[in-house]
């Protein structure tokens, strides 16, 4: 009896992980690293020209060769004729991962308290595990600057790589204070203050800001010369910036603040971004002369005055760019970070043209950001974050069929393709309707 | 007394159909183009011949009549005007939020000819658009079908005269939390959203028996019976109930658009259309089998919780259920590139070209109520006609010129800096908008309702 009772508890236990496994049906797919040849496509690097009938080996992470005749050895091999490969594109300017659902405050994690905060780290609470993540990169944005907001410096932005489990492994490169340019613009149809108040307002927060730089000043020469002093983090943080250790994004959109902020940082040695920049078409040269770089968007936008063409927004980059001004995109977005590519469709036809709005969104980020060794091209060592596409990614029609981030092959689902699946043919059609 | 009604009756009649008449309507021939009927396929080297504000003929090789002005439109691309069934351009309010149930409000009583909303659309080919009221109450007011003629002053000149009439519903987190949370009255669920559509249609049952009772009694001879008091919101509920009213309901989730539609069954209710509808492609079947259809974003989602649930092949899986659908912007930007939106349902899901150029065209105007006028490129139609440079799904397509009624009311080259038709006298200085905020507006006018100023200035309002 004993060895029976033993015999059924065995055969029992042996049960258990097969239980435990028949809860769960089919395979996740994850990104997977590994070797990849991706055979025979069309080549667009963006810094080398197109390349016809171009295989990219992909190893270690990085691009390791570009060119024909590419052995396989043991690389799994992605035919690609017929498709199109472009390096994955860049948005300077979002809330990915920052926020889940805008209307739900719990959700909500880009703002702090306070009009002084530069301490404030957005990469310390990127969710990589955001629904918005990869529904973003299938689309062919790979990698994004996500930017906190609120007061006059709300915090520190980070550019990620739309994959990774924590943020270190998502974090790209680079970061950069923010600071939101005294605005002398109303911020909507709620914003009913005098044109008397919007100016003394503009006037004391550009004031406050200067209080805030000139410290920031002191207390980076105070440190310089040794001086050990009381634990101030949001000081320690602009002083970053003071002294040229991390560049400052300045958020800008009126053509008067865009003067007074060129003017502002005139003296200043410190690395400067516009970002923003709605009303740059009008002051496009001045903005060239000072020779600071822009992001801008989002290109589907509508113009700032009432008064001005239908299509200020569209051609707005387009302006800049012929005037000079180094240019890149940004959707200025969270959830819908994915249609970076057809701000960029807007922006080509409305006279950046095709060749520069690819700029804009891969090479001019990537030196803007100071990682044009690593990012924003297809060449030999650079990371490899690719899109293989039927066709130009910036068409809507356009099927991206695979991406890559940091040598990743990206698993292309997502929320809204793995609904599609469920629901494009119900298994239950009409039963039991009334 | 009699007469005297009749008198008046056709007085009115006269002073309609002056007003219709005084609408502009133009004579053009559109030559050589590549013409998207929409629902008659599409022909090469084609003319479009518009006479007084009618297609008249579509064909090779037509001849100009004389006087009618002809446009070389070789290698350009012309199509139906496109209709955006969810707007609030040209109004100056939007939301009357006061109650669960305003359906006696009329958005054709605050329709803004002058607003350059207007004229904004016209440059990305929009002729039409259905100017909604909010989305604060469960049964909203009733809303105006528009045709865009930019340059009017009186406000029923772009009001579309001979289309039928259409009321705002709203389910869900809107209508719930303005009544429920903000002032603590039913609706605070979406149980409560039910209970209040119910109670006011049995209330309608109640007004429409008494005065089909009056109107029975009064024809008998010596009868004094007195008439029940006059109800405009009663009798528009009442005029549901018969028919008259096409409903376009503000809806999100799967359980409140499977709701309206067993309560518009019991009802009787079958002129029925669902706006957003952002889960519809859960209950597209049920959708399909019952309604007019459903008019949403094309990749809109996650700006609130009921949309988390999202997906923007939406609009694709309710199209191969049978679902009539439509893509529309609700928003004073989206409706400028409404064709750039249709074309999305070619990356998610993979849908034609007529199926996706019908979702802004032929399906918002059956769900309008005016397909036999307008919508597609047909002899006999309104000529409301966009020409475009490249092809309308291709991102980088440019829209060149807009006609409403054969009268062309934008052309690229004669676009001016500045086309506002009025200035405000008292602003000295023109107002600079740097956000978005102005372009959302289907909770507008709700803002003293929320707890916080702040906690609206961070939200989107559809």
């Amino acid at each position: 009896m004993k060895r029976y009772t033993k015999t059924f508890f065995a055969f029992l236990f042996a049960l258990i992980p097969v239980l435990a496994m028949a809860q769960i049906d089919g395979e996740f797919v994850k990104p997977r690293s590994g070797k990849f040849l991706l055979q025979n496509a069309t080549v667009h690097t963006i810094t080398n020209g197109v390349l016809q009938n171009t295989s990219i080996l992909v190893e270690d992470g990085k691009i390791a060769q570009v060119g024909s005749g590419i052995s396989a050895g043991d690389a799994e091999v992605i035919d690609c004729a017929g498709l199109v490969i472009y390096p994955g594109m860049i948005d300077s300017g979002t809330s990915l991962g920052l926020i889940e659902v805008s209307s739900v405050a719990e959700t909500v994690d880009n703002q702090e308290i306070g009009n002084f905060t530069p301490n404030m780290q957005a990469l310390t609470t990127v969710n990589p595990n955001s629904e918005a993540i990869p529904v973003t990169r299938v689309s062919g944005v790979t990698t994004v600057l996500t930017v906190p907001s609120g007061g006059l410096f709300p915090g520190t932005a980070a550019l990620i790589n739309l994959v990774g489990y924590t943020p270190d492994q998502m974090y790209a490169g680079a970061k950069a204070v923010v600071m939101n340019f005294p605005s002398s613009g109303r911020r909507g149809r709620w914003d009913r203050r005098s044109d008397e108040d919007i100016k003394k307002d503009n006037e004391k927060a550009l004031k406050e800001a200067n209080e805030f730089w000139d410290n920031a000043l002191q207390y980076h020469q105070m440190t310089e010369k040794g001086a050990t002093l009381d634990y101030y983090p949001e000081m320690a943080q602009l002083a970053k910036v003071v002294s040229g250790e991390l560049p400052l994004l300045i958020q800008v959109n009126a053509a008067a603040d865009i003067q007074s902020a060129i003017k502002w940082v005139e003296g200043k040695d410190t690395k400067v971004i516009f970002s923003g920049v709605a009303e740059g078409w009008r002051v496009a040269d001045e903005i060239a002369k000072s020779g600071i770089p822009v992001i801008t968007g989002p290109v589907q936008a509508l113009p700032t005055r009432e008064s001005d063409r239908y299509d200020a927004a569209y051609t707005n980059a387009g302006k800049m760019a012929k005037a000079g001004v180094k240019v890149a995109l940004r959707t200025d977005d969270t959830e819908n970070v994915r249609n970076l590519p057809f701000h960029a469709a807007f922006a080509a036809a409305f006279g950046l043209g095709k060749e520069e709005a690819w700029k804009a969104v891969t090479i001019n980020p990537a030196e803007i950001w100071g990682l044009e060794d690593q990012l924003g091209s297809i060449e030999e060592g650079k990371i490899a974050n690719l899109i293989v596409s039927t066709e130009d990614p910036f068409e809507t029609k356009a099927q991206i069929m695979h991406v890559f981030i940091n040598g990743y092959r990206i698993p292309l689902s997502n929320r809204h393709i793995r609904l599609y699946q469920e629901f494009l043919e119900r298994s239950l059609g009409l039963e039991k309707t009334k | 007394m009699k007469k005297l009604s009749y008198f008046l009756a056709a007085l009115v009649g006269m002073s309609m159909n002056y007003a219709i008449a005084q609408t502009p309507k133009g004579s053009v021939l559109i030559k050589n183009a590549t013409v998207l009927t929409v629902t008659n396929g599409t022909h090469e080297n084609t003319d479009v011949l518009v006479q007084d504000g009618i297609i008249k003929e579509i064909g090779q090789g037509i001849k100009a009549p004389n006087g009618v002005e002809s446009i070389d439109a070789s290698g350009k691309y012309v199509m139906p005007g496109i209709i955006d069934a969810h707007s609030h351009i040209a109004l100056d309010v939007v939301n009357e939020a006061t109650s669960p149930i305003v359906a006696e409000v009329r958005m054709k009583d605050v329709v803004n000819p002058y607003e350059i909303g207007i004229y904004r659309s016209l440059a990305g080919g929009v002729t039409m658009s259905h100017a909604m009221h909010g989305s604060a109450n469960v049964v909203g007011g009733q809303n105006a079908t528009l045709k865009h003629r930019w340059g009017m002053s009186d406000p029923a000149d772009i009001i579309m005269q001979d289309a039928p009439r259409t009321i705002k519903f709203a389910l869900g987190e809107n209508p719930t939390r303005v009544h429920g949370r903000g002032r603590g009255i039913q609706p605070r669920s979406r149980m409560g959203v039910e209970a209040v559509l119910r109670n006011g249609f049995n209330e309608a049952l109640q007004y429409k028996k008494a005065w089909e009772d009056y109107t029975k009694a009064k024809s008998q001879k010596g009868n004094t019976d007195v008439a029940p008091a006059y109800n405009e919101r009663l009798q528009t509920l009442a005029d549901i109930l018969d028919g008259k009213i096409i409903i376009h309901c503000h809806s999100y989730r799967a359980d409140e658009i499977y709701m309206l539609i067993n309560v518009a069954k019991d009802f009787g209710i079958s002129k029925l259309v669902f706006q957003h509808t952002n889960e519809g492609f859960k209950v597209a079947p049920e959708i399909a089998e019952y309604t007019m259809g459903a008019s949403v974003f094309a990749d809109w989602w996650a700006y609130k919780f009921e949309v988390y649930y999202s997906t923007a092949f939406n609009a694709a899986i309710l199209q191969k259920n049978g679902v009539i659908t439509s893509i529309n912007s609700d928003d004073a930007e989206l409706i400028r590139h409404l064709y750039h939106e249709a074309a999305k349902t070619q990356r998610y899901g993979g849908l034609t070209d007529d199926e996706a150029l019908a979702m802004i065209t032929i399906n918002p105007a059956k769900q309008l109520g005016v397909s036999d006028k307008v919508g597609s490129l047909e002899v006999g139609k309104q000529a409301d006609i966009a020409i475009f440079e490249g092809h309308p799904l291709s991102s980088y397509t440019i829209p060149q010129m807009t006609f409403v009624d054969g009268v062309k009311y934008f052309d690229i080259n004669s676009d001016e800096n500045d086309q506002r038709q009025r200035v405000s006298p008292t602003e000295m200085v023109e107002p600079i908008m740097i956000s978005q905020e102005t372009a959302h507006r289907c909770m507008q006018d709700t803002e003293h309702l929320f707890e916080t100023a702040e906690a609206l200035f961070q939200m989107h309002q559809h």
